[in-house]
């Protein structure tokens, strides 16, 4: 067999139920202990190891919520892209599931990043909350999550409603690069340039490690609840089908 | 028929439906009046003042008053039936929507655009200043009427449409905002706007040959649904 019919039967029987059910619940238990290993060493050496910030002092010590939410914020929206173009394509059920059960997860991180990024900006900037160019694009993204969330639950048929979202999302995606640049245009051009956290070029080793363990910990937390919601949501869709029948009957 | 008749005979036929409710189309109008006029009551008559709100005023303005307006564009045909018929016919369904947003443009779009001088003028603005207000509306408003009515053809068939559909599209019309009453600011400030001004075309050049595909596309989903 070649490669590329390895890769093609990988595929379809990841786009099987059943088969996703079983792979998911065999995962579960080792992402969810890998998730708590990395965030206890990425904490521990975020709050407890690194040096203090040489002008924030201790306040800096919030980047380790702070920046990983901010990315999984972008990477979830990604996800749920990249799945909603697989389902609008080829049709596979598993991909909406999977979109569906991003978005909720993506606007917590959005509101997480935004929350501490505000909580942040009290002690270094003065304020509550600035119009920088991060934080605004930030808070527009929420706006796009909150729509897409908005749109699937307005639709009761879940079938019409992913399509309909899944339109949505790849319109979102194509409008995210166009929002965020423009976003950082209109803020260079508005205002002087707020104190950025990565002003020194160079962020120290002991600073950096509990910073990638952290978003590494962000990635794998996703991926248990995003397991958990898909694997839910799996047996809703097909709590007509033979093989939720055989588990029910058989536990 | 070949493709452009296909397309002038669907803009003809809803420009000549909408042509018979004029009290329709002047109300996306007033509205925009209404609301630029609403500013100076409500922050200041002060002509400096308003020299520095005014083109963010118009520019929200317009972009509500558009919004506004979306709510019936397919509206009729989608309840007679007539959408399902349009999407049958053998010619490409992102043909003929496009054929209808830039009929849709015309009696909504074009009028205001129109009048945007006349409200610069009580807004203090200058001269040169309200041209520039002009042209950055001419390239911003038909980008606000193709991406509004992607929200639209896909919340068509829910009965809160209209909350929803504010949501969908008022971050996507972030950047022709931004880029739209920048120019316009750049230009009172003596300031070069030509780079705004090619955003704006260049981000219209894109909804236009992306969103009639999404629309058509969108209204599929949708007209499945009932």
């Amino acid at each position: 067999m070649s490669v590329k019919d390895k890769v093609w039967l990988w595929f379809h029987r990841m786009a099987s139920p059943a088969y996703f059910y079983k792979l998911a619940g065999q995962l579960l238990p080792w992402s969810i202990v890998a998730t708590i290993i990395l965030m206890l060493i990425g904490l521990v050496g975020g709050l407890v190891f690194a040096p203090a910030d040489y002008q924030q002092g201790d306040g800096f010590r919030i980047i380790y919520v702070h920046v990983p939410a901010a990315w999984m914020s972008m990477f979830v929206y990604m996800v749920m892209a990249v799945n909603s173009a697989i389902f609008l394509i080829w049709h596979i059920k598993l991909s909406d599931i999977v979109a569906r059960s991003s978005a909720v997860i993506g606007a917590s991180f959005t509101f997480l990043a935004l929350v501490t990024g505000s909580i942040w900006g009290k002690p270094m900037w003065g304020t509550w909350w600035v119009w920088d160019a991060r934080l605004t694009s930030e808070l527009l993204l929420l706006f796009l999550y909150l729509g897409y969330i908005g749109l699937r639950s307005a639709i009761d048929d879940r079938r019409v409603a992913g399509k309909a979202a899944s339109i949505l999302a790849l319109v979102g995606a194509i409008n995210i690069p166009i929002i965020h640049y423009s976003v950082i245009w209109w803020n260079t051009l508005h205002q002087a340039p707020s104190v950025s956290k990565f002003d020194n070029p160079s962020i120290e080793m002991n600073m950096l490690i509990p910073l990638l363990c952290m978003a590494i910990a962000f990635k794998l937390f996703y991926l248990c609840i995003l397991l958990i919601n898909s694997r839910s949501e799996l047996l809703e869709q097909e709590k007509r089908s033979n093989w939720v029948k055989e588990l029910v009957t058989s536990s | 028929m070949n493709y452009s008749n296909t397309f002038l005979a669907m803009l003809f036929r809803d420009l000549r439906i909408a042509f018979r409710q004029r009290a329709e189309i002047m109300l996306p109008v007033i509205f925009f009046v209404v609301v630029v006029s609403l500013f100076p009551l409500a922050i200041s008559p002060d002509p400096t003042v308003l020299k520095s709100i005014g083109p963010g005023v118009i520019w929200i303005a317009a972009l509500l008053s558009i919004l506004l307006s979306l709510q019936s564009l397919f509206r009729s045909d989608f309840n007679d039936g007539s959408m399902e018929q349009i999407l049958l016919s053998p010619f490409p369904g992102s043909l003929l929507m496009l054929a209808r947003i830039v009929a849709q443009w015309c009696v909504t779009g074009l009028p205001l655009i129109i009048i945007s001088p006349l409200l610069g003028l009580l807004l203090h603005l200058d001269a040169h200043v309200i041209l520039v207000l002009f042209i950055s509306l001419l390239l911003g408003v038909p980008y606000l009427n193709m991406v509004g009515a992607i929200g639209v053809a896909l919340t068509i068939g829910l009965r809160q449409a209209g909350a929803l559909l504010s949501l969908l599209v008022l971050p996507l019309y972030v950047p022709v905002l931004i880029f739209g009453s920048n120019a316009v600011i750049s230009a009172a400030n003596d300031l070069p706007y030509n780079g705004q001004l090619l955003w704006l075309a260049a981000l219209l050049v894109i909804a236009t040959t992306l969103s009639p595909f999404v629309i058509s596309s969108a209204l599929r989903v949708s007209c499945s649904y009932r």
